[in-house]
């Protein structure tokens, strides 16, 4: 149950504060959920991780569907050198993942140290 | 323990988003900071416009007067109702920001030598380069001069006003995708931007000479030949305004210096720009008037040939107001419709072409530069320092010198301290531009878009200073009309082809030519008009105006009109958009009498069997075409490379129609000869040489499956930033440099367009491009394979009872905030 509430947390946190402020407002969210919401060490990576792969994989997948991949070719061309839009949106997943992962754990392991 | 775990993860979490909020160089290249491009909330997902986008929308803005509506069609072709010219003029502006900001501004970057801001020091020649040739300087007086005129003045702050209101509504996310990529900022739009937009259109059309290299080859060939290598004038010429008709009579007489001949000897520069403009920027526009078309009415044609580029120079637009009604291309960072026409007439122009930049050769006292020789007296150097801006390292200061020459300051583009890639001499050389003095292009276009008729035309285009143009005109009362337009120098015989001495006023320009005294033509009986960069008019006119003139598509445009009737819009298309190679036609005889088959190995042979039945067409599919290109650069080369072989690096080469007059005239042309061999070379040996250096190029080619011509040539329209993912490649188009379809490798017609002046305009036009300037739109490249198979849309001149029309499909209102 906390796994689910903080994954969604998370994931609109992230999503509420990217309206307004820059893109690393996803490691403040996964950050301060982790803190406040308690959970072991490994859990907590993984909440971060899944809710910023999801976020970050869905609004990437649902833009780029929308807009026919036009865009994600031309990058992935630019960037990867392959003409692949699918590997842009895991690696736009991913980027966001790993970063949301560590920030949560961070989270996770300060709560721990204030406890003890 | 604990501790230790969480400043571990702490520390990881740190460094990725360090890492990713960090520019690093990838290959040379500065990466964009990679946590914001990819956030899908920030980065370039932002710019992955949906195909299905909604560009319907209410604006309000404090600047406007009036409402303005706008209709997008289907091809999101902008159609502008204003109840105010200025409030139409902000709209454009806001428009052109919408669609094509990151363009304007590069544009403008470069114009103004600030291209290091961006890429860093590889931009920094460039950036020199057009300080030095006073773009700044060109942009400040012609700022002057369009403040001077209300109406002007007041349709650039409208303008620069709506480009701002844009600018200013942007945000991380919105901005165009190339500023995430790069790693910049849009800065506020000014009318200075503006003026340096047209200042740019400038260099690129009239920044073209060949003083230097002239002046080499002056120095280096006999006078008999330096006569054969450059004449003055081409057999083939057909001129815009056709031999024997009558020129008005001179009102200024240039008098040549008496120590003309002897300034010019041993004159050897080694200078070269590190860019030049291209030698193709050229155009067709022809009108046809009723008597020769099907309708009684006339038709007028044109189609600029410039660099073709993502996004396109140009974007489509009505504009209606109370007062005008005008649709056609406009230039992304300038108001108005450049190309196009209204409910009475329409226009078109192709570039002048002539000489219009000198070089004079300036005496510093010493290297300071703070003083010159001039009339025998030493006068002070005024300075103008540049600071140039560059991106990860310290500012370049540059200081240039300007020297007054008569009533001109000049800026000392060349001395010491800039070689712009001379390899050899000190010399110092003050450029003399016409796009130095005062002048107003806006308030042609003001003018043009609501002329009426011919004296509203004229009256529009005498404003035409710099770029030189060759304005086409037709209305719809029958008149047609082409004025060769533009501050042309009023020059003595051979002025300005070579740099000049600048110690006294005796090689100064001694006047300008009256804008009412320009070569014109007004319904002719011919009952057509045209141009295509070639010489304007032939040997009787008063005034020098050069030699260095493209003259095949012109011959070709002339020879077709004359010949036609009964003319139809579909007529005209099919003539644009023609592969008929009009130099090959002549040549082509001589060639087939000359190759000999016995001297040519097996594969050789096989090339020379697909040239004998190549059908004169640059076609799509054509093998020939191919080989005779081929053939022919290579010949060009071959002919000429041993005369020029001492000849100093930077020596102006012959003109292609030198080298096919010569053949046509005498087989036994006398720079056939190698003059390195004993035996006297014929057409014949040249051909068999060529055909041999040849042979392995297109054995290379057949085997990658690219013999055929449109595959050999690859024409590509290329992203701004030259990303090969944004751009297009390969296109499949026919075409050459002296086809009317002038397509060539990169560059081209860049908007072709044919207007049937019946009473009710039927209108067509199609250009290399989309309306979106944003790589994620479905509408950045969607014109491009209509215009590679040489198809047209047809060109809507909206009426105000149409808003319901079905190819309406979003409406933007502008309202007073």
């Amino acid at each position: 149950m906390k796994f689910i509430a903080s994954l969604v947390l998370t994931a609109l946190l992230s999503f509420t504060g990217c309206l307004f402020f820059p893109w690393w407002t996803i490691a403040i969210a996964a950050f301060v959920v982790a803190a406040l919401i308690p959970q072991s060490a490994g859990k907590s990576f993984l909440t971060g991780f899944l809710a910023l792969l999801l976020l970050w994989g869905g609004l990437s997948f649902w833009i780029s569907s929308n807009n026919d991949h036009l865009l994600a070719h031309k990058v992935s061309v630019l960037f990867l050198k392959q003409d692949n839009p699918w590997i842009l949106i895991i690696a736009t997943a991913f980027i966001g993942a790993i970063v949301g992962g560590f920030s949560a754990l961070t989270g996770s392991l300060l709560r721990k140290l204030k406890q003890a | 323990m604990r501790i230790l775990f969480f400043v571990l993860s702490a520390f990881i979490t740190g460094v990725l988003i360090f890492a990713l909020n960090t520019s690093w160089k990838i290959g040379g290249v500065n990466s964009p900071l990679f946590g914001a491009f990819l956030s899908p909330q920030h980065g370039f997902w932002q710019n992955a416009e949906s195909t299905s986008e909604d560009f319907t929308a209410d604006l309000k803005f404090e600047q406007l007067s009036g409402k303005v509506t706008v209709y997008f069609d289907e091809r999101l072709v902008p159609h502008v109702f204003a109840e105010q010219e200025n409030d139409a003029l902000f709209v454009q502006g806001y428009l052109h920001a919408k669609f094509r900001l990151w363009q304007m501004e590069l544009q403008v970057f470069a114009a103004s030598g600030r291209a290091s801001e961006i890429l860093g020091e590889k931009g920094l020649a460039h950036d020199r380069e057009f300080r030095r040739l006073g773009m700044v300087y060109a942009a400040e007086i012609a700022e002057k001069e369009m403040e001077k005129d209300p109406l002007t003045k007041s349709a650039c702050d409208a303008y620069t006003a709506g480009v701002n209101a844009y600018v200013n509504s942007l945000t991380e996310s919105t901005l165009p995708l190339e500023y995430k990529l790069i790693g910049y900022k849009p800065e506020q739009w000014s009318n200075l931007k503006t003026m340096l937009f047209t200042k740019y259109i400038s260099y690129d059309l009239s920044a073209r000479d060949d003083d230097m290299e002239m002046t080499n080859a002056k120095g280096f060939f006999p006078p008999s030949d330096f006569a054969k290598l450059y004449p003055a004038i081409q057999d083939s010429l057909d001129p815009i305004i056709p031999k024997g008709q009558p020129f008005l009579p001179q009102s200024i007489f240039p008098v040549a210096p008496v120590s003309e001949d002897s300034a010019y000897m041993n004159k050897i520069v080694a200078a070269q720009e590190t860019e030049k403009p291209d030698p193709g920027n050229g155009s067709n526009n022809w009108a046809v008037s009723g008597t020769k078309t099907k309708s009684g009415s006339p038709i007028l044609c044109n189609d600029p040939h410039l660099g073709l580029n993502l996004p396109s120079l140009w974007f489509e637009i009505q504009i209606s107001t109370p007062t005008f009604n005008v649709y056609g291309v406009s230039f992304p960072g300038a108001p108005y419709v450049i190309i196009g026409f209204n409910d009475s007439c329409a226009f078109g122009v192709t570039n002048g072409g002539r000489d219009v930049r000198d070089y004079y050769e300036i005496q510093f006292k010493d290297d300071t530069r703070k003083e010159y020789l001039f009339n025998g007296t030493y006068h002070a150097t005024k300075f103008r320092v540049d600071s140039i801006k560059i991106k990860g390292k310290a500012d370049f200061i540059d200081s240039v010198a300007y020297v007054q020459l008569g009533n001109d300051l000049c800026p000392v583009m060349f001395d010491k301290t800039y070689s712009g890639g001379r390899t050899t001499n000190n010399k110092n050389y003050a450029v003399r531009w016409t796009a130095h003095n005062p002048s107003n292009e806006l308030k042609m276009f003001t003018l043009l878009d609501k002329s009426k008729n011919y004296s509203d035309y004229t009256a529009a285009v005498m404003n035409l200073h710099s770029p030189g143009q060759n304005c086409a005109f037709a209305c719809k009362n029958g008149d047609i009309a082409i004025r060769t337009q533009g501050n042309w120098p009023a020059k003595w015989k051979g002025q300005g082809d070579f740099v000049m001495p600048g110690t006294d006023t005796s090689y100064l320009w001694q006047g300008m030519i009256p804008q009412d005294e320009v070569p014109y033509l007004y319904n002719p009986e011919r009952g057509f008009i045209s141009s295509a960069n070639q010489k304007p008019v032939d040997e009787s006119y008063p005034y020098y105006i050069g030699r260095n003139y493209p003259m095949y598509r012109g011959y070709e445009i002339n020879k077709r009109l004359a010949a036609m009737s009964n003319i139809t819009p579909q007529d005209m298309m099919a003539l644009q958009t023609d592969n008929f190679n009009p130099v090959a036609a002549m040549l082509m005889p001589l060639f087939i009498k000359n190759i000999n088959d016995a001297s040519l190995s097996a594969t050789e042979k096989k090339y020379a069997d697909l040239l004998k039945n190549w059908n004169l067409r640059n076609d799509i599919g054509s093998k020939g075409a191919t080989v005779f290109e081929t053939l022919w650069t290579n010949l060009l080369d071959t002919v000429y490379d041993d005369e020029f072989a001492k000849a100093p690096l930077n020596t102006m080469r012959p003109f292609e129609s030198t080298l096919a007059e010569g053949l046509l005239k005498d087989s036994a042309y006398q720079f056939l000869d190698d003059v390195n061999t004993a035996s006297i070379e014929t057409l014949s040996d040249e051909l068999t040489s060529v055909f041999k250096k040849i042979t392995p190029a297109l054995e290379k080619a057949a085997a990658e499956g690219k013999l055929e011509w449109e595959k050999f040539k690859a024409t590509h329209v290329d992203h701004l930033a030259k990303l090969p993912a944004l751009s297009r490649r390969n296109l499949p188009i026919g075409g050459s440099a002296h086809n009317i379809n002038a397509t060539k490798e990169n560059h081209g017609p860049s908007w072709r367009m044919v207007i049937s002046l019946t009473a009710k305009t039927e209108a067509y036009g199609v250009y290399p491009g989309g309306q979106s300037g944003n790589p994620g739109s479905k509408f950045y490249d969607s014109f491009i394979d209509q215009w590679a198979g040489g198809k047209y849309y047809s060109l809507w001149m909206m009426t105000n009872d149409e808003a319901k029309d079905s190819r309406i499909k979003w409406t933007m209102r502008f309202s007073k905030s």
